[in-house]
C-alpha cells in the first residue's frame, strides 16, 4: 500500500514562508491570494496490505518522527 | 567536571565546545552519534551547533532519534546536566527534553551577528555566573531560531522563572524574546546563542565564558 502524509503547520501558527511566498505572487500580479501556507508530503511505500493496521502504523510514525506536534498537524491518506 | 560532548554527522560546533568545556577545566570526551551509552560519571553533556543529519526532514529532528540521544534524555531523567547550543536546542526540544518547537527566522533570513542579551535568570547551574538582568553579548548564526509555544507553556516558562537568557534585540521572531529556556529541574538548558563561541578575546568577547566557569563546579564536592 501507500501512504501519503501530509504535514502543516497549525492553524494559528504564524507561517513566515508562506507569507513569503504570498508576497511573491502579489509582486508577479496575482493580486487576489489573500493567504499562503507551506507544508510537506511525504510518501511512503508499506509493506502491509491492511489499510487500518497501516494507517495505525503510519499515525505513529507521525507521532514519534514525521511531525513535530508542537507546531504541526498531519493527515494520511492510504491507498 | 566530567563533560561529553555529542557528535552527529553535521555537527560543526562540537570541537569549539569541547575547547569552551577544557578551558573551564573540564574533561571531555567526544562522543559518535552511533554510541548507544555515554561514558561513565559525567556531570555534563553537551548537545552542539551545526546541521545534525542536514537538518533532514525538521532541524534536529533525526538527531533527536539517533541511539546516542536516548542515551542523553536517560542522563537527563537521571537528573544529568545537558546543554544544548543551537542545533543541539531544536535537538532538545524536538527530544521533548525542553518544550517549544524552533521554526523559521521570521525575516527567513540566516542571522549570523553578535546579539545583545539579557540574562533573565542567574538561577540555574548554567547563568549562575552572571547577575541577573545582566546584560551580555554573543554570536548567534541560525536560520531557524524562532522560538514558539502555546500560551499556557510560556505561562509556566515565565511563572517558573525558566527562561535563561532573553534577546534584547529579537533577531529571529522567538515569542517573549526567548533566546534560551530551562527545564523544569533547570538541569537542561537549550540556547540558540553560541557561548562557546565566546570564551576567548581573541574571538571578538568572553561574554560566555562565564557559562562554562559555572559549570565547572559540577562534580566538585562542595
Amino acid at each position: 500500500m501507500k501512504a501519503r502524509v501530509q504535514v502543516m503547520l497549525k492553524d494559528g501558527v504564524l507561517d513566515p514562508q508562506g507569507e513569503a511566498v504570498r508576497r511573491a505572487l502579489g509582486s508577479l500580479g496575482f493580486g487576489g491570494v489573500s493567504g499562503v501556507r507551506q507544508g510537506k508530503v511525504i510518501e511512503l511505500d508499506l509493506e502491509s496490505t491492511d489499510a487500518d493496521a497501516a494507517r495505525d502504523e503510519v499515525t505513529r510514525m507521525c507521532e514519534q518522527l514525521l511531525a513535530n506536534t508542537v507546531i504541526e498537524r498531519y493527515e494520511i491518506e492510504i491507498s | 567536571m566530567k563533560a561529553a560532548v555529542i557528535v552527529y554527522p553535521g555537527s560543526n560546533c562540537d570541537r569549539d565546545l569541547a575547547v569552551a568545556f577544557r578551558a573551564a577545566g573540564a574533561e571531555v570526551s567526544m562522543v559518535w552519534h552511533k554510541e548507544t551509552e555515554l561514558p561513565a560519571g559525567l556531570d555534563i553533556v553537551g548537545v552542539p551547533g551545526g546541521f545534525s543529519y542536514g537538518d533532514y526532514l525538521r532541524c534536529g529532528a533525526i538527531a533527536a532519534r539517533s541511539p546516542v540521544t536516548r542515551a542523553v534524555v536517560d542522563f537527563a531523567g537521571a537528573g544529568g546536566h545537558v546543554l544544548g547550543i543551537c542545533n543541539g536546542f531544536q535537538v532538545l526540544t524536538e527530544t521533548g527534553l525542553l518544550p517549544g518547537a524552533l521554526m523559521r527566522n521570521a525575516g527567513l533570513k540566516f542571522v549570523c551577528r553578535n546579539v545583545p542579551l539579557r540574562v533573565a535568570t542567574a538561577d540555574s547551574p548554567f547563568t549562575a555566573g552572571y547577575a541577573p538582568d545582566q546584560q551580555i553579548s554573543l554570536p548567534v548564526a541560525h536560520h531557524d531560531g524562532n522560538y514558539i509555544a502555546d500560551p499556557e507553556t510560556l505561562r509556566h516558562l515565565q511563572d517558573q522563572d525558566r527562561i535563561a537568557f532573553a534577546y534584547l534585540d529579537n533577531p529571529n521572531g522567538s515569542v517573549a524574546d526567548i533566546a534560551g529556556v530551562l527545564s523544569e529541574n533547570r538541569r537542561v538548558l537549550g540556547m540558540m546563542p553560541h557561548p562557546e563561541r565566546a570564551v576567548d578575546a581573541a574571538h571578538g568577547g568572553t561574554d560566555g565564558a562565564a557559562v562554562f566557569r559555572a559549570l565547572a563546579g559540577l562534580g566538585v564536592p562542595a
